[in-house]
């Protein structure tokens, strides 16, 4: 109503400034909309950001208590072998996890577009299913199938004569850990992608079929190009996601305290400093540098990819 | 099914219109991280811890009169708060349970920073104490009586609680160290009980060469105070550190004491004699009372817990003897665990909060509920030198007469320890260390000289001048 009255008002100031008082007074109204959104990401958000960000700039020791030291702390976090080799340890499971997860939820999600029966749509909520198991449950329960005792790796070598591998040595609680996530997010990833696809007109399938693509070439040339900002938005979702890699690892550390050290990932390190070590000026630290970090591994990706994601 | 599609397809489309301002949405990603790890480290923790210790998991008796706040994980301890409260009209408990060791300590340790939050009298095992109190989270004792009930209480026990003059909290149970042993599996391949550390490692090999399906004990590299205890036992004294004087500390992990008993331990786990399961997993609990251990090197609250696990071998025959030696003619008596009860800086009423502490585990009967329903081993003379206690038969044992056998024998001969301000730290690194031993990339010398210079580092970092 506001906006129409303006329009509708009589000829007498430059047209530019008549735009510019109705934007303000849009804009008044807008900022009135989303207040309510402002004032909690300012409560929750914005107010601890700069707290932590303000807990950082101190040290405590605990012989010596606390004071000020400037970007002290931050020196000490990246020259701290405990959080270059966190850092070093995620950047190795996002190198393999994240292929890992995009692969099987690529395949699915290009199956499940080609198949047209009740078993698709079967399979698209079991493939998705474990994304609904909360994730410290989920990680409870691979930690079972994964003891040498309850487990079923142990029955099941024994039928073969083998000795069952142990999934909790330091060599292979990677690849368990790698395991656990891949089962739980490429079911969630798959759904993403798979909506992506099926929002594709078909008529650019007709024209493929039409100029003699066959199945694979269909998907590899058509599908796949066409899909690529979802893509994009799908390893964004799980390099933020790696790199700020905590529940799994905790929740296996406790049947496996030597392959998990405390500091195993950032987070978990994060995490000791405060709760187990009492050092919270040092967690907000390295909670602070790895959101830094986060912020700019996910920066970079998005401007290596602006043309696939069509942010150019 | 059609719901998914529509759901995901919105989420897509959204997400879609959204990456037009990337750098906006990235900040939100990324400032979401910090400040997820900001809100956690500070306000909400001690908002639930505030809101547990407002209500109490015990009925109070007496309405009208001050309540003390108290943190505890005891098996069966409600029954002694009931006792403490029907006898007192002075001060009820108001008693909660707020996890079981690291995870009471986390939200104490929370309630700390935040100034607010934590109970008027929490129970700490004795090796945390220095945590604490450097912290100035622990109310000295010296002021409120302690030394009314210092004569108690053995001197071993006393110097646990206490750093210096100070006396940073009331003892309450203890864990001397025994063998709890399957007299079965020993009868079956004719293993005498051994009594030295010589002995427990050819029993080790004789029941390898058996063909014995499990072994004779287990080498947890996570066993925290268990190791320390075991290195304890040869000489070592990791930690000299007095609270009198915080900004101190002498450091010396690496000692003889401690490289001998490693050695031991290392060379029995090359020759495959001994497992190296991590200890307190579901795994090692089921292995406990199966029979995959022979031997479980315990502390007086041992039987209390083999007690209560499942899956227990239906014949297993259960004896305690006293822990191997490395020499008979100087026996050396070790320690493993126990609590007490200390008073928080944050106390409303630390003169009630004190005699909480005195009092709760100050009577024949609340021991006989401690003793009975929760296992444990009381540091209290009254009720440690009674007939009662030494005489008692235990069931699960086959009757044996455990206390008098072993338990007391080694309470008595125990003469204290002192741990770090930084015990969580260490145990950590030691795990770590031992871990890196029993995969065999270093070798148990080098393990004990890198937790040193972990140690001294950290030590040095934390603003500490090392003696």
């Amino acid at each position: 109503m506001t906006a129409t009255a303006t329009i509708t008002a009589p000829a007498g100031r430059a047209p530019r400034e008549r735009r510019s008082k109705l934007d303000a007074r849009h804009q008044r109204w807008g900022w009135l909309y989303v207040s309510p959104f402002l004032v909690v990401f300012a409560l929750f958000l914005i107010f601890p950001l700069f707290y932590a960000f303000g807990m950082s700039l101190f040290t405590t020791g605990l012989a010596t208590g606390t004071q000020f030291s400037g970007i002290g702390n931050y020196v000490k976090a990246f020259t701290d072998p405990l959080f270059l080799e966190g850092l070093l340890r995620v950047a190795a499971f996002a190198i393999v996890m994240i292929p890992a997860q995009l692969i099987v939820a690529l395949v699915a999600a290009l199956v499940l577009d080609s198949l047209v029966s009740w078993l698709s749509k079967a399979s698209r909520l079991l493939i998705f299913a474990p994304y609904a198991i909360p994730v410290v449950i989920g990680a409870l329960m691979w930690s079972f199938l994964y003891s040498p005792r309850f487990g079923p790796a142990g029955t099941f070598f024994e039928l073969l004569g083998l000795p069952a591998p142990d999934f909790l040595a330091a060599g292979t609680v990677f690849y368990s850990l790698v395991n656990i996530v891949t089962w739980q997010w490429s079911g969630y990833y798959m759904i993403v992608i798979y909506a992506a696809l099926r929002s594709i007109d078909p008529a650019i399938y007709e024209a493929a079929r039409i100029d003699g693509a066959n199945g694979l070439q269909t998907a590899l040339r058509i599908k796949i190009p066409m899909i690529s900002s979802s893509m994009v938005m799908v390893i964004t979702f799980a390099l933020i996601g790696t790199l700020q890699f905590f529940t799994e690892p905790v929740v296996l550390r406790n049947i496996a305290q030597g392959a998990i050290d405390a500091a195993y990932t950032p987070n978990m390190y994060a995490y000791s400093l405060a709760f187990s070590y009492s050092q919270f000026n040092y967690a907000s630290t390295i909670a602070f540098s790895l959101g830094i970090l986060v912020f700019a591994g996910s920066f970079v990706f998005l401007f290596l990819t602006r043309k696939q994601s069509g942010l150019k | 099914m059609q719901g998914f599609r529509t759901i995901a397809q919105t989420t897509v489309s959204h997400t879609a219109r959204e990456t037009s301002p990337p750098m906006k949405r990235k900040l939100l990603a990324a400032t979401g991280v910090a400040a997820l790890a900001a809100a956690v480290l500070t306000g909400c923790a001690s908002g639930s811890a505030e809101a547990e210790a407002a209500s109490c998991t015990n009925e109070i008796k007496v309405a009208d009169a001050p309540q003390v706040s108290v943190w505890a994980w005891y098996p069966a301890f409600e029954q002694v708060v009931d006792l403490f409260n029907e006898t007192h009209d002075e001060v009820q408990v108001c008693w909660t349970n707020a996890g079981q060791g690291n995870d009471e300590y986390t939200k104490f340790s929370t309630a700390i920073e935040a100034g607010s939050g934590a109970p008027d009298v929490i129970m700490l095992e004795s090796e945390v104490l220095s945590s604490f109190a450097i912290r100035k989270a622990l109310v000295d004792l010296t002021e409120y009586g302690a030394d009314d009930v210092k004569g108690d209480y053995s001197e071993g026990a006393w110097k646990d609680v206490s750093s210096g003059a100070a006396v940073y909290a009331i003892p309450v149970d203890g864990g001397p160290m025994g063998m709890l042993l399957r007299q079965d599996i020993f009868d079956e391949y004719g293993i005498t009980v051994p009594t030295t550390w010589d002995e427990f490692a050819a029993a080790a090999q004789q029941l390898k060469d058996a063909g014995a399906p499990g072994v004779l004990v287990d080498f947890p590299t996570n066993g925290r105070a268990y190791n320390q205890a075991l290195f304890a036992q040869a000489g070592s004294v990791p930690f000299d550190y007095d609270n009198a004087n915080p900004t101190e500390i002498g450091i010396e992990v690496n000692d003889q004491g401690a490289k001998d008993v490693l050695a031991y331990w290392e060379d029995l786990v090359d020759k495959g004699l001994v497992a190296t399961d991590d200890a307190f997993t579901a795994d090692y609990n089921t292995k406990l009372v199966d029979g995959s251990y022979a031997v479980y090197v315990a502390a007086a609250w041992g039987p209390g817990y083999l007690g209560g696990l499942s899956d227990a071998d239906p014949d297993a025959v259960w004896k305690a003897a006293p822990v191997p030696q490395w020499d008979t003619a100087n026996p050396v008596q070790i320690n493993w665990g126990g609590s007490t009860f200390a008073v928080t800086s944050q106390a409303k009423d630390a003169e009630l909060s004190a005699l909480v502490a005195k009092e709760i585990f100050g009577t024949e009967e609340a021991w006989k509920i401690g003793i009975e329903e929760a296992a444990l081993f009381p540091l209290w003379k009254p009720v440690l030198e009674s007939d009662y206690f030494r005489d008692l038969e235990y069931p699960f044992f086959g009757g044996q007469q455990i206390n008098k056998d072993v338990f007391l024998p080694a309470a008595s001969a125990y003469t204290g320890f002192t741990f770090s301000p930084f015990q969580n730290y260490a145990y950590d690194q030691l795990t770590e260390q031992l871990y890196a031993m029993v995969q065999g990339e270093k070798d148990s010398s080098s393990a004990l000289d890198d937790l040193q210079a972990s140690l001294e580092k950290y030590a040095t970092e934390q603003g500490f001048a090392l003696k």
